[in-house]
């Protein structure tokens, strides 16, 4: 198998006041090598929490990881030790490109004093290890070029200016490109993005994430991308994820994603996109609560094909098409194409 | 808190940090006289509104009308009150706070001569507060609901509670008068260090002389401990908030994201957010640590300006409480305008 | 306002520092309340015995006894009563000037609004006590007169916040758009604003009642206060301590009670303020 990240069976609680709530329900998921993958679903569905699973920075005090395991590259993430996820997988094998531009830069250091220090412990220079003690010249100033140049290609005018500049001077698009800049600048294998446009202005968006796609496929880079924007998914993905209340539903390329969706889920959600033909049409029903989630696949209250076995039993992933797989057991057979 | 100028925005320009500080400076400083001026009038105001009768309580009960009409036109009181006011404004401009109408000396001189007690002991209470409250800060927040926050925190809840002066003297009862550990009031034994800066501290240090300085800090201790304590409390329940917002804020969760080292992020970026909250504060803190001192000095003895203003009152001198007045007025304004500009310094987003 | 109170009192009971709080304040009202049935001694504010004086805490003297022979415990009970009295009314009378000057100046935009936060600013300029102090010691030491020269120093404070939240409630849509349809500037002021800042109004006022009892406490230490033989706590420890270390009693008790009561008030207020500010909350207390 050639995936560079493969999650099994992963299973995540949030420890609340009314509760466990089970938030991931053994889900599968995976990424090939350069491969860019859109992770999709309605709010609250599981996105972010699996997006942190893998960067391993689910909230210590709440988070209950009870089974599964989170390949990468060879290494299952979740037997290492911290400090060495701390080190060379976090910020160097993965990044992260956040949600929010605005409120992810410190407000009161320069940014250049911020990719610095990001540098200073991820610059692919950096030996591996426990980190530097000093920072030496030589590296700083290879560093710098490395910046500079970078800052160059996601389009961003006068770097040098820039670096010295704080956040509150740059504009949020100038924001996210710096983002994706220093996401890139490690030379990792995984960037993972979290809504990486919602909390920017719609013109821009499409600008971020295509310049995101570019950037990714000329250098090889895979690209876990979380989104609501069904849209903007399937312009900008390989291949795409969908969730349904903490459980992984169907995952195929986005091209029969589109065309042959197999699961009701997936049915339902794309028949209720705004279309010419009949306007909105939403899923009847509503969203369980994860502290009480229904048994068996957590979409039968609402399914219409649900069976007893539905309301017993979660299906196991099967193949439906070419690199397509969905986890239903009455799949759609083609129809409820918009 | 403070007199403060009202805040203008720096617009499209984006001045250098130099620039920011001296727009800051500039601003602060144009209100700084208005604001003494509004400060003189009212302390004026009054002391005036009662026309009580100094005068005669210095003449004495004997006095003839002439000695009395001689003693009044010495301090001025023979004329109508605007006038008074005027001549006392001109009088302060030139450095002239009128004469004690209890030490018979010049106030200005009196005030001069007392600054440097009240000062030395204010910035060793300020340094105490903050070298033991920001850590403390600090790990209250890392250590968030562990038994030592709660501890922590009744320490707070202590600390802003606690009447100055009563604290002041429990900490006498207990360690000089029971267990003999400190000197029971006064700044120091004999003649103090050769007057150089006029901070013992200081003098006994340059004067090399180990001695009086064991003695100087000997006597220190007690009122220090006393004026720090409500300070560190301030100090560490604002740096624990500051870095609690920075631990949950955005900016730290990418960081800890890309994996920079959890202990770089908490000290190194996380406690520079935390200490602007804690800095703003430090004006704050230094008004209530003013306050205090009156009947910090008071309780130990301690020959500063506070000590000055409770034998004034003694004395029904209105002319020396004026004057302490005007005084700790001007270093509370001078404070709160260093905290701006410092304020300005560390905080980017602070322009104009 | 039934429904308020009623979700504020559950908040309250919900929040154990905050109840802490709410509980000293109350004990504090029904001491001063009940003071001549709960005394001991209750003559002893007037009545001096001077065969028992400085004696030390026993079953018939609960603090013992101070240098007139009279019971400590007792005429920290009424102590409690001058508290309470200057507290109240001093802070009731910042409250009344200081809202309405920071309502004006804070909905009108002239000079008299700048003139008069000039003002507050300059009163802000010093440490309340120095200024307290100077109007106190050129009054005379009296009851009235601590109430007096603390209402002349903290009224600012309410002005100021008053100013701050009148400026921004009138960039609400709703408040906008009653001026705009005509409302009467006291009207938008009373109707409007009032209510939506009547929260951290509350809020300051409780924490202020702490630290105005610390100031009038250092003012009857200063002997500013109400002159002896008034059982107010600050002068009962100036009195004390000629005493010392022998009748170490005699300054304890007078002391820990304005501990007790300032701490009561600050953490209702910090309990308050969590429930009713919430943009200034103490972030991760509760
Ligand atoms: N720290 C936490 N403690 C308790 N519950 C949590 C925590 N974080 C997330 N949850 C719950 O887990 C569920 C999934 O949240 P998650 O943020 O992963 O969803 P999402 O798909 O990213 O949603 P969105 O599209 O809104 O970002 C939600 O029901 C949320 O309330
Ligand atoms: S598994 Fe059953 S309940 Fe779930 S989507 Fe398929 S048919 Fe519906
Ligand atoms: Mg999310």
């Amino acid at each position: 198998m050639d995936d560079l990240l493969a999650v099994t069976g992963l299973t995540v609680g949030f420890a609340t006041e009314s509760g466990l709530a089970r938030v991931l329900d053994q889900v599968d998921f995976r990424i090939g090598r350069g491969e860019i993958v859109g992770l999709v679903g309605e709010s609250g569905c599981g996105k972010t929490t699996l997006a942190r699973a893998i960067l391993g920075v689910l909230p210590a005090n709440s988070a209950r990881i009870s089974a599964g395991s989170i390949e990468f590259d060879g290494r299952d993430l979740l037997q290492e030790d911290p400090d060495a996820l701390a080190t060379d997988i976090r910020g160097r094998a993965i990044t992260f490109v956040p949600q929010d531009p605005f409120s992810s830069f410190n407000p009161v250091f320069t940014i250049g004093r911020q990719i610095e220090e990001l540098m200073k412990w991820k610059s692919p220079d950096a030996e591996p290890g426990s980190g530097p003690r000093r920072y030496a010249r030589a590296r700083r100033s290879s560093d710098l070029e490395r910046v500079l140049e970078l800052l160059r290609i996601v389009q961003l005018p006068d770097p040098e200016a820039l670096l010295r500049k704080y956040p509150h001077e740059v504009s949020g698009g100038q924001r996210q490109r710096l983002m994706i800049a220093m996401a890139l600048l490690p030379e990792p294998k995984l960037i993972i993005a979290d809504e990486p446009t919602t909390a920017l202005d719609v013109t821009i968006q499409a600008q971020i994430l295509k310049l995101l796609r570019r950037l990714a496929a000329e250098r090889g880079v895979s690209v876990l991308f979380t989104t609501h924007d069904l849209g903007t998914a399937y312009e900008i993905c390989d291949r795409m994820t969908v969730m349904y209340a903490g459980q992984d539903v169907e995952s195929a390329p986005s091209d029969s994603f589109f065309t042959e969706p197999r699961h009701i889920y997936t049915v339902r959600l794309l028949q209720s996109l705004p279309s010419r033909d009949h306007g909105i049409r939403g899923i009847p029903g509503q969203v369980p609560d994860l502290t009480a989630p229904p048994p068996g696949c957590r979409f039968h209250p609402r399914c219409d094909a649900a069976s007893a076995l539905c309301r017993q039993t979660r299906p196991d992933p099967s193949d439906v098409g070419a690199g397509h797989v969905a986890r239903c057991w009455h799949p759609a057979q083609g129809e409820g194409t918009p | 808190m403070t007199g403060a100028a009202p805040r203008g925005r720096a617009g499209t320009l984006q001045p250098g940090l130099e620039m920011r500080a001296l727009v800051l400076t500039v601003n602060r400083l144009v209100w700084f006289v208005p604001t003494l001026l509004g400060l003189l009038v009212i302390t004026f105001t009054i002391s005036h509104i009662i026309p009580a009768d100094p005068i005669a309580f210095i003449a004495g009960d004997n006095a003839t009308a002439e000695q009395i009409a001689a003693l009044k036109a010495k301090f001025g009181v023979d004329k109508p009150v605007p006038v008074q006011l005027w001549n006392y404004i001109l009088g302060v401009a030139q450095g002239d706070f009128g004469i004690s109408l209890y030490t018979q000396r010049p106030i200005a001189e009196d005030l001069i001569a007392r600054l440097p007690a009240t000062l030395e002991l204010a910035f060793v209470a300020v340094i105490l507060s903050g070298v033991i409250g920001i850590p403390l800060g600090v790990l209250a927040a890392v250590r968030r609901n562990s038994w030592l926050d709660h501890a922590l925190r009744v320490f707070t809840v202590s600390g802003l509670a606690i009447a100055a002066f009563w604290f002041a003297i429990l900490l006498q009862l207990l360690f000089a008068m029971k267990l003999g550990w400190t000197p029971l009031q006064g700044r120091v034994d004999g003649w103090g260090p050769d007057p150089v800066t006029g901070f013992y501290i200081v003098d006994s240090v340059l004067a090399g002389d180990l001695e009086t300085l064991a003695d100087v800090i000997g006597h220190m201790v007690l009122p220090a401990v006393t004026l720090s304590f409500p300070a560190m409390a301030t100090i560490m329940r604002f740096t624990r908030a500051g870095v609690l917002d920075a631990i949950n804020s955005n900016y730290v969760d990418y960081q800890l994201a890309m994996g920079v080292p959890r202990r770089v992020v908490v000290w190194r970026y996380v406690l520079r957010n935390a200490l602007i909250g804690t800095v703003t504060q430090v004006g704050l803190v230094f008004g209530n640590l003013i306050a205090n001192a009156v009947v910090v000095e008071a309780v130990f003895d301690w020959p500063g300006l506070g000590l000055y203003a409770v034998n004034s009152i003694l004395q029904s001198d209105y002319n020396g409480i004026m004057g302490f007045t005007l005084i700790m007025g001007t270093v509370f304004i001078i404070v709160n305008l260093l905290v701006d500009i410092s304020h300005g310094l560390i905080d980017p987003r602070e322009t104009g | 306002m039934l429904e308020t109170t009623r979700f504020l009192l559950r908040k309250l009971a919900s929040d154990r520092t905050a109840a802490l709080g709410a509980l000293i304040i109350t004990l504090l009202v029904v001491v001063a309340i009940a003071a001549p049935v709960l005394s001991t001694h209750p003559g002893d504010v007037t009545e001096f015995h001077p065969p028992e004086r400085l004696l030390p805490p026993s079953g018939d003297h609960f603090f013992g006894t101070d240098r007139m022979g009279a019971d400590v415990y007792s005429r920290l009970l009424f102590g409690a009563r001058i508290t309470i009295a200057i507290a109240v009314i001093a802070i009731g009378a910042s409250v009344l000037v200081g809202i309405p000057v920071g309502l004006v100046a804070g909905y009108y935009r002239n000079w008299v609004s700048d003139a008069l936060m000039r003002i507050s600013d300059i009163f802000l300029a010093v440490p309340q006590i120095v200024l307290a102090i100077a109007i106190a010691q050129t009054l005379g030491p009296s009851i009235e007169n601590v109430i007096l020269a603390l209402s002349a120093t903290y009224w600012p404070f309410w002005a100021r916040l008053v100013y701050a939240e009148t400026r921004s409630a009138l960039n609400d849509t709703y408040v906008e758009a009653s001026i705009a349809l005509g409302a009467s500037p006291w009207r938008v002021m009373i109707l409007h604003v009032l209510p939506n800042i009547s929260s951290s109004v509350i809020v300051r006022t409780t924490i202020g009642m702490g630290g105005t009892i610390l100031t009038a406490a250092v003012l009857g230490f200063l002997g500013l206060g109400p002159p002896a033989p008034s059982p107010e706590w600050g002068r009962t420890i100036a009195e004390s301590r000629e005493f010392l270390p022998e009748a170490w009693w005699y300054a304890t008790a007078p002391g820990l009670a304005i501990f007790l009561v300032v701490m009561g008030f600050n953490l209702l207020g910090d309990g308050l303020r969590d429930i009713l500010d919430p943009r200034t909350r103490r972030s991760g207390d509760g």
